[in-house]
């Protein structure tokens, strides 16, 4: 059997493609790198691909808000080979402002299955700044592959201006709890929820990255793809002995593994 | 039809953005009296467009449906019993949001929208007068430089008249001296009479005059911003002729070493060094000083901007990987009566800039992981805003050579009326008036045209679509093209160039700094496919001209020629500069040292002045890990410390790293310069020697900012400082291999002026072979020995702890190269074995302050003796502040695990033990005598130390 083969979709402002594929690479999967006009004038297609990637960056600057003309392009311009893309069960991954992307297309939590419905946002932090630091998360939910075996908390970057989780409605909020579609929380060293900086952005119930229904689709704001290696981590230079690779790794390992054995 | 949408956050839904405008108000001394600001962006949008469409747009673009309103029938939000402000973009001014609006709205289907502006309208609930909030709005909300606030409603303004085209001369060959000075002065070209003198006889020779055109390219050409008129002209000093100064001093150093990893120096838009096998890395630092003066937030963000290009036009281009920045700015606490008139308020300019910076850099996806922030009462008025970049590119990327034939494109931006006159601009003094009359040298930025651009010239120069490729920065397309051609003559096209807006002449599109753009050297053969690759990502690269063997540089516009100058002439016309250079060292009084008492409270003060209180507020709004490979961050250890240099590993999976630190101490300037100029680049090193580095692979870049150097005190500074970079580095065997120097800044209102203090920054970025081996500064381990590495001496001219208690002092701590090399070296080498547990250099605050940062970042106390007899030979018994808080050059403050090895791998050289690591957070020094002369815990400290800037 060949390389899970992963599309990572860039355009202007995308910044976090690179070492995005480097992670996917290090799971086991081959990645390329393709630019949004790339699929709109179909000289590249999706269907070529088991795990769709929308990585970190400032796509259009934020201007406007953060991530919504790359979800208006994802529904506007390749609308219907998104949708085939999903239907076929196949995985996709937004980081950062690929969270942002996914939600505001209406892919996540898509609760109402119809693949627009907006149910939930992503806005400024409550500090109205860009913050990078360090976060503790805790899985909650258990429907996510990508998340798969995640038991101990574990630590990320976070590195953004607009991560405040807010889902539209009380509703909403409790079938997301209900059906298990929160993938991490934010938490503190003891994993409890807790408030800022620990929840660096103000989020409702401090959630951190949430999935669709069927756990293939998952957003997060923090970046599994910067702690790969265990020397992106602020601590390392404390840490003595042989050691283990960083927590990011798994959430690739869990999405390249799934759509080797099920894609 | 024009449309007008506002929105704003639902109710219930918190509007951060508001309730951050509430706290600067407050900040501002309105208290209690002001209860609620809400923001609301506003959009006006013009073209063909039906309220199905305008309902389109706001639902799937402009307003988030989770928790935003929109109205396009009036105020989205309530006004009554409130005071509105709205706050639009001056005429000309690029709005920074229109071309994405435009794409996302074509993106949805809707095609028939002309333009797209926005504004940000204020709406403030308290009980403050118009008069208040005007004047409020003027402080915190607008700069009217590039923004006003909209009298009635804001209205997308009319399209400029489009451009009738003549040719303008200027009458200079029957000009007397007094009309050429006037036309230099009028023209803001800022040329000697001797250089007008110059163009004068050159245009007699030629029998006729210049068009403004020509005249306009040779101020861009031999302004000091892009000459270095005055390190390369004549200097006279101590009954001697320097001959370029710069060749002289810096540029010999690196002559003289001939470091064989040395590949580019000072020749292209940065210094290339080795990096492995496959790749070199370049490096280069610019400052921009003016721009942010007026505009902090445009300033600063088009000068990372600027700097970020140099790489990108280094050999065939470098992908950009790391950022730096260094500030120094007035006491943020300056009193607002006191400013000086046309100057903004020191706090305001650092928000600016500190906002400028972070947009630019985090969107064009770079990590900023190195720095430093300054404050001094000289700086009030004249800012420094230093930005750097490092880049990347494959080995055999490095040359560059555009041939006859090619064509010349331009790729990126379009070109508009921003930043006319910039590289003249800069090159003068600024006054009260500097804002009115050149307000239009500052530029607002666009990183995102500027991220596309680096995305698309890198596939390019994999493909080998070009053959040489330079930035548009300082004199805009008249310096691209005139330094690209230089060997082989260019033909311009200029009403080829696409530009923003109509109403441009042809003078204001050759010299226009608008942001964003790169020029290409192309073989026509592979123009198409150079322009599939730009196409593909939305980026313009149009063909303005073509690169001859005529020597000349010929442009046209419509057909007629409007300049025609030899390149000869353009590069080497300027007439060598004479100056003179005085130094007379001015005898400071030197305070009474304190001795005997408990310096408890001093360090805790020390750690909270602005100098060296924590930074993090800053830190953290910088993306300091984005591409992955930052293995040394900013701030260290479980309390989050000040590092020293940082470490990145720029190739993913390679365990080869760079380390990046900095040196600049503008306090030891007011001094002496040559020991300003030793200092920093021993702090640098210190930077690269303490994270695990060397300096065997190290190099250095010089940044000279200096008040004006035409009054021969200064420019005696200037030299003495450019003697001790070549004293200095030399001895150390560290070659330069870039720099760039800032003359005139100074600040004029009225009849007094403000110079800033001589001001050198070093940065150091070193290649380390084996990135595991980096160490970081926070303490490790309970037990543990704590030692110096270095002498200390009685010198504590221009220490933060003179600083502290408004002195300066007269005996500047120096630099000995000699010993200081081989204490780098063996330290170096002992912590690649693995010996040492933490380092940190001692710099501002001297050592107990470095000790204390050790101590808090690492949650760990310490137990410490100064101990007199481990001084060097012939040394008086030490004072205790003078112990503590000296800022002697080449120290560190390691912790060691195993002393023997330690002791033997750095035999022969200054060591003594300072004591042990507690394992509680008792923080403990005692004096010579025995007795405490410090007793805290590492809690205060950290507070101390993190308290200054918490609420920033």
């Amino acid at each position: 059997m060949g390389k899970v083969k992963v599309v990572i979709i860039r355009t202007a402002g995308t910044n976090c493609d690179k070492e995005t594929a480097f992670a996917f690479e290090m799971a086991g999967a081959m990645a390329d790198l393709v630019h949004i006009n790339e699929l709109a004038h179909k000289t590249k297609n999706l269907d070529d691909y088991q795990i769709m990637a929308i990585p970190g960056g400032f796509t259009y600057g934020d201007d406007i808000a953060s991530g919504k003309i790359l979800a208006n392009e994802l529904r506007f311009r390749i609308g219907r080979e998104v949708e085939s893309f999903i239907r076929s069960g196949r995985l996709i991954i937004g980081i950062c402002n690929g969270f942002q992307v996914l939600v505001k297309a209406g892919l996540l939590p898509n609760l109402a299955g119809d693949l627009e419905t907006i149910e939930s946002t992503l806005t400024l932090n409550d500090s109205d700044k860009f913050e990078d630091r360090w976060v503790y998360l805790k899985r909650t939910g258990d429907r996510c592959v990508w998340t798969r075996e995640i038991d101990h908390i574990i630590e990320l970057p976070v590195a953004h201006g607009e991560g405040k989780f807010i889902p539209k409605n009380k509703n909403i909020l409790k079938k997301i709890r209900d059906n298990g579609l929160v993938a991490f929380e934010y938490v503190d060293r003891d994993g409890k929820r807790a408030g800022y900086p620990y929840c660096p952005n103000g989020s409702v119930e401090n959630i951190a990255g949430i999935c669709d229904r069927t756990g293939r689709i998952f957003g997060l704001m923090p970046h599994p793809e910067r702690y790969i290696s265990p020397y992106q981590h602020p601590g390392w230079t404390r840490k003595s002995g042989k050691m283990r690779d960083g927590d990011g790794i798994t959430i690739f390992r869990n999405g390249v593994n799934y759509a080797g054995k099920y894609l | 039809m024009a449309w007008r949408i506002e929105v704003s956050e639902k109710n219930g839904f918190y509007d951060a953005a508001g309730a951050s405008v509430t706290r600067d108000i407050r900040d501002l001394g309105f208290g209690g009296r002001i209860k609620e600001v809400r923001t609301v962006q506003v959009y006006l949008l013009d073209g063909d467009l039906d309220e199905y469409g305008i309902r389109k747009i706001c639902d799937n673009i402009l307003a988030d449906p989770v928790t935003q309103n929109y109205s396009y029938r009036g105020n989205v939000l309530e006004e009554k019993g409130r005071k509105v402000v709205e706050i639009a973009y001056n005429p000309g001014v690029m709005d920074p949001v229109e071309e994405s609006a435009k794409k996302a709205i074509k993106d949805i289907g809707i095609l028939g929208v002309r333009a797209v502006k926005t504004a940000k309208k204020y709406i403030i609930k308290g009980s403050l007068s118009y008069g208040e909030i005007r004047s409020i709005a003027e402080k915190i909300l607008f700069n009217k430089v590039i923004q006003h606030a909209v009298k009635g409603r804001s209205a997308i303004p009319p399209e400029p008249p489009p451009y009738h085209f003549t040719l303008k001369h200027i009458d200079m060959i029957n000009a007397d001296d007094r009309k050429l000075a006037r036309l230099s002065k009028d023209g803001q070209l800022f040329l000697s009479l001797d250089e007008m003198r110059a163009i004068k006889d050159y245009f007699k020779r030629t029998e006729r005059n210049p068009t403004d055109c020509e005249l306009e390219t040779l101020a861009q050409t031999w302004s000091e911003h892009c000459k270095h008129k005055t390190f390369r002209g004549l200097i006279e000093y101590e009954g001697k002729t320097i001959k370029n100064l710069l060749k002289q001093t810096v540029m010999k150093v690196t002559d003289e070493l001939r470091k064989p990893w040395c590949v580019s120096v000072f020749k292209d838009n940065s210094g290339v060094i080795r990096f492995d096998d496959k790749y070199n890395v370049c490096f280069k630092v610019e400052t921009h000083n003016h721009p942010s003066a007026l505009e902090p937030y445009g300033g600063a963000g088009t000068g990372i901007g600027g700097v970020i290009r140099d790489p990108l036009g280094t050999g065939l281009g470098a992908k950009p990987i790391i950022n730096t920045d260094v500030f120094c700015f007035g006491p943020t606490d300056y009193p607002y009566n006191r400013l000086p008139k046309g100057a903004l308020h020191p706090k305001r300019v650092m928000k600016g800039v500190v906002a400028g910076v972070r947009d630019y850099g985090n969107r064009m996806g770079i990590p900023t992981s190195n720095g430093a922030v300054l404050f001094d009462e000289r700086f009030v008025g004249n800012p420094l805003v230093f930005a750097g970049n490092v880049g990347i590119l494959p080995k055999n990327k490095c040359g560059k050579k555009s041939k006859p034939g090619d064509f010349i494109v331009v790729v990126g931006g379009r070109t508009g009326r921003d930043g006319i006159h910039g590289a003249t601009f800069s090159s003068g003094e600024l006054t009260h008036e500097s804002e009115s009359v050149s307000g239009s040298a500052v530029q607002i930025g666009n990183p995102i045209q500027e991220k596309k651009v680096a995305d698309t010239i890198i596939q390019a120069r994999d493909l080998g679509l070009y053959n040489a490729i330079t930035d548009c920065g300082a004199g805009g397309l008249s310096s691209a093209v005139g330094e690209m051609g230089e060997e082989t003559g260019a033909e311009v096209y200029l009403e080829r160039v696409p530009i923003k807006y109509k109403g441009l002449s042809y003078t204001e599109i050759w010299i226009s700094e608008a942001q964003e753009r790169m020029v290409l050297a192309v073989d026509p053969k592979k123009i198409h496919r150079l322009k599939a690759v730009f196409d593909r990502e939305n980026v313009e690269a149009t063909v303005i001209g073509k690169f001859t063997n005529t020597k000349r540089l010929k442009l046209f516009y419509d057909g007629t020629l409007v300049a025609d100058l030899g390149m000869k002439f353009l590069h080497d016309g300027v007439p060598p500069i004479k100056r003179k250079a005085v130094w007379q060292k001015q005898v400071f009084k030197e305070p009474r040292k304190n001795t005997g008492k408990d310096l408890t409270e001093d360090l805790l003060g020390l750690l909270s002045t602005p100098n060296i209180a924590s930074k993090e507020w800053i830190i953290r709004q910088y993306d300091h890990e984005v591409q992955g490979g930052s293995i040394l961050k900013p701030l260290q250890g479980p309390n989050q410390g000040p590092g020293d240099a940082s470490v990145t590993r720029p190739v993913l999976g390679s365990k080869k790293a760079l380390a990046i630190g900095c040196g600049i101490n503008p306090d030891y300037g007011k001094i002496d310069p040559y020991w300003m100029a030793a200092s920093a680049i021993d702090e640098a090193l210190r930077q690269v020697i303490s994270v695990g580095g060397n300096i065997e692979t190290c190099a250095i870049l010089d940044n000279f900012c200096w008040g004006n150097t035409n009054k021969p005190d200064r420019l005696g500074g200037l030299v003495r400082a450019s003697y001790a970079c070549y004293d200095i580095a030399k001895a150390y065997g560290v070659p330069f291999i870039s720099g760039k120097d800032s003359l005139n800044n100074e600040y004029s209102a009225g009849n007094k002026t403000i110079s800033i203090p001589p001001t050198l920054l070093i940065s150091a970025i070193c290649v380390m072979k084996n990135s595991e081996k980096a160490i970081s500064m926070d303490l490790k381990k309970k037990g543990s020995a704590l030692y110096m590495v270095g002498l200390t001496f009685d010198e504590m001219g221009g220490s933060q702890y003179y600083k502290m208690r408004g002195s300066l002092g007269n005996d500047v701590p120096r630099v000995d190269p000699v010993n200081g090399r081989k204490i780098m070296n063996s330290l170096a080498k002992a912590i690649e074995r693995g010996l040492v547990l933490s380092c940190h250099d001692c710099s501002d605050g001297g050592m107990a302050v470095a000790l204390a940062e050790m101590a808090f970042a690492g949650g760990l106390g310490v137990n410490v003796r100064l101990d007199p007899y481990a001084m060097p030979i012939g040394q008086e018994l030490l004072l205790n502040d003078i112990l503590l808080f000296s800022e002697s050059n080449t120290r560190f403050i390691v912790e060691i695990a195993d002393e023997k090895k330690f002791i033997a791998a750095m035999k022969g050289l200054p060591i003594w033990k300072l004591g042990n690591v507690r394992g509680d957070s008792y923080f403990n020094i005692y004096g010579p005598d025995g007795k405490l002369a410090v007793t805290t815990g590492t809690g205060r400290l950290k507070s101390a130390w993190q308290g200054t800037f918490k609420d920033m």
